[in-house]
């Protein structure tokens, strides 16, 4: 007979997740009693609140971790989940780019009054149904709810110390995000295509996960990352389920950050959904899944590493060079951009396979994760502020993407156009930019641990994907306007704040990059 | 009682699940070619259960199937929308987004 126990639940650790949950379904609730007219308000300032409490909670729990024993971490909720140094930071980077998220979802001036999604997402496209709904000036402040159940999902995931809540965790940050993405107000047959495509392709990279989990349980007998890690170090039998196990949970992983060869969602996804879905997703998903892959292939897998590490530097190669040159021949400027982070995802793989053990380290020299950590900021921050960016630039069918409607943009509105090229700059990792010191970063924790083929490619492309970031700022500068030229909007202080933050970032992390870097060092390494 | 049988049929179960994904053209269908190989891992699951001994399996399979119901609901919203629009389910005939 099995003993039953009660659980217990580690409050004053998760309580910053856990809030995140409570003010999603708050929002439910205000769905579905508020007035249409009021809905909008409470929902706004009941997100921007909730996550704000969250991120104090999450930087109370950071100082407080030195009670937590010499790992500073523990491992809560049963074992379910673990809440250490990188836990924390990456939660608190999640819940600022939230913050800049929910700012850009609230943006009501650039469409004269209303937000950017769909007035009634049940209306079909072209219908009287749909011209009496944006007459009404219909909104969907759903988006809040389901934005921020995403946010507790891409908090769990990270976080998560056993293959279930590993699962848990991608769904719930995964089913948000589809139908997020299928709510663009306008171009919406584009939008919808783009959440069939998202949601097709991430239900099947989820079926091969809970196999692969389904086949590592049956491997090791347990869930728990501590447990398998032991099990693979102890074990002398055949490791065929473990390897297929392991792969097939890659999969999964690697499509959420849109590696190659698990990338063909990534532009289309990126494109048609609303830009500031795009921007939120594009930068939250990267964090919170390259906080699971790193948790699991070093913890879990750690043992495992000579069967995994060679995969990466693969993935690696493969992710930066097909991202940099397909993005070269890209006309859309969402779609470059998508094809850009397809790159950074190459970047960031780099710095995974550098993990070494921590008594390999130089002393103050970067571990791997922190090195990612570092590079998670900064691609994070200046990714949503590259794209708060192209919300800005419309015409009279809504934003204007295709490259052609940028040129002469300079001339026209410089602070716009100085902003952009600024973010290029850092993408592109131009010294004195945050993406420098990032690349730096990654760069030298894959070189020390001897991965120099990747870091060779990495640098070679480095150089290819500048030109295709300079090819815009030259398109913006050196360019008259074609016709009547772009047409910038001028935001409200929601849309600016979001991009003043980016571009803060991409210079204060260039230039002084050590507090970060220290903060990052002081998360110090996942505890088993 | 051998528990191989039971992972052979769930790994056939998950490879007809995946060669559906890929080869069939109504968006129903390949969803319902997800929710087979989500099922084939609970048979996984629940079989590892059995042979070591232990529950975690099994509840894992309780979470998958509630899982696989959320998916379902936010799968068929979109499916439908885009039938709706379009008056199709093929996956081929969504291709405004390309290159």
């Amino acid at each position: 007979m099995i003993e039953f126990s009660k659980p217990t639940l580690e409050y004053d650790l998760l309580w910053p997740l856990l809030l995140v949950f409570g003010v999603a379904c708050a929002g439910v609730l205000v769905e579905a009693f508020l007035p249409r007219a009021r809905r909008y308000l409470v929902q706004t300032v009941l997100a921007l609140a909730g996550t704000a409490a969250a991120l104090g909670g999450v930087i109370y729990v950071g100082v407080n971790l030195d009670d937590h024993g010499p790992a500073r971490g523990e491992i809560v909720a049963m074992g379910a989940l673990a809440v250490d140094g990188p836990t924390v930071f990456l939660w608190g980077l999640l819940l600022v780019i939230t913050l800049a998220g929910i700012l850009l979802f609230a943006e009501r001036r650039l469409e004269g009054g209303v937000s950017a999604f769909a007035g009634q997402a049940a209306a079909l496209p072209g219908t009287d149904a749909e011209r009496e709904a944006s007459t009404k000036g219909l909104d969907h402040t759903e988006v809040f709810p389901l934005m921020m159940f995403a946010v507790g999902g891409m908090m769990l995931f990270p976080a998560s110390n056993d293959l279930l809540t590993l699962f848990v965790g991608l769904e719930v940050l995964s089913l948000p995000l589809y139908l997020l993405s299928g709510l663009a107000r306008r171009r919406r047959l584009l939008s919808q295509e783009a959440a069939l495509k998202y949601f097709l392709l991430g239900a099947f990279s989820s079926g091969f996960v809970i196999y692969g989990i389904a086949l590592v349980y049956g491997y090791a007998g347990t869930m728990d990352f501590g447990g398998i890690n032991e099990a693979i170090a102890n074990s002398t039998g055949s490791r065929t389920m473990l390897l297929i196990g392991i792969g097939m949970i890659s999969v999964g992983l690697l499509f959420k950050v849109g590696a190659v060869p698990f990338q063909s969602w990534t532009p289309d996804v990126y494109q048609g959904a609303p830009t500031q879905v795009t921007a939120f997703m594009a930068a939250a998903t990267k964090v919170a899944a390259f906080g699971a892959m790193m948790r699991l292939f070093y913890v879990a897998f750690g043992s495992e590493r000579w069967s995994w590490a060679p995969m990466l530097w693969v993935i690696a190669v493969l992710s930066m060079v097909v991202g940099a040159v397909l993005a070269i021949a890209q006309s859309d400027i969402k779609r470059m951009l998508a094809y850009s982070s397809i790159t950074h995802t190459g970047f960031i793989i780099t710095g995974l396979i550098g993990a070494r053990s921590a008594s390999d380290l130089a002393k103050g020299e970067l571990s791997s994760t922190q090195a990612v950590l570092f590079y998670l900021v900064t691609y994070g921050l200046m990714t949503v502020g590259a794209f708060a960016i192209v919300t800005l630039v419309r015409d009279a069918g809504g934003e204007a993407t295709h490259l052609s409607r940028w040129t002469g943009l300079g001339k026209q509105s410089p602070l716009v156009a100085g902003v952009f090229a600024l973010f290029l700059l850092g993408f592109a990792g131009i010294p004195l930019t945050a993406g420098f010191v990032g690349k730096w970063a990654v760069f030298a924790s894959a070189m020390s641990a001897g991965a120099w083929p990747v870091v060779v490619i990495a640098v070679l492309t480095s150089a290819l994907a500048a030109f295709f970031y300079i090819r815009v700022i030259v398109l913006m500068y050196f360019y008259e306007p074609i016709g009547d030229g772009p047409a910038v909007t001028l935001p409200s202080f929601m849309t600016a704040t979001a991009i003043g933050l980016g571009a803060v970032a991409t210079v204060v992390l260039g230039v002084v990059p050590g507090p970060v870097l220290d903060l990052a060092a002081h998360a110090g390494e996942f505890i088993r | 009682m051998s528990t191989e049988p039971y992972i052979i049929l769930s790994a056939l179960l998950f490879t007809i699940g995946c060669v559906g994904v890929l080869v069939r053209r109504n968006a129903i269908v390949v969803f319902m070619c997800v929710e087979l190989m989500l099922n084939a891992s609970n048979l996984a699951l629940v079989t590892f259960a059995k042979a070591n001994g232990n529950l975690d399996g099994q509840i894992a399979a309780f979470f998958v199937m509630v899982v696989a119901a959320a998916e379902v609901v936010v799968g068929l919203a979109i499916i439908m929308t885009i039938f709706r629009t379009r008056r199709s389910a093929s996956v081929d005939d969504a291709s405004l987004l390309k290159y």
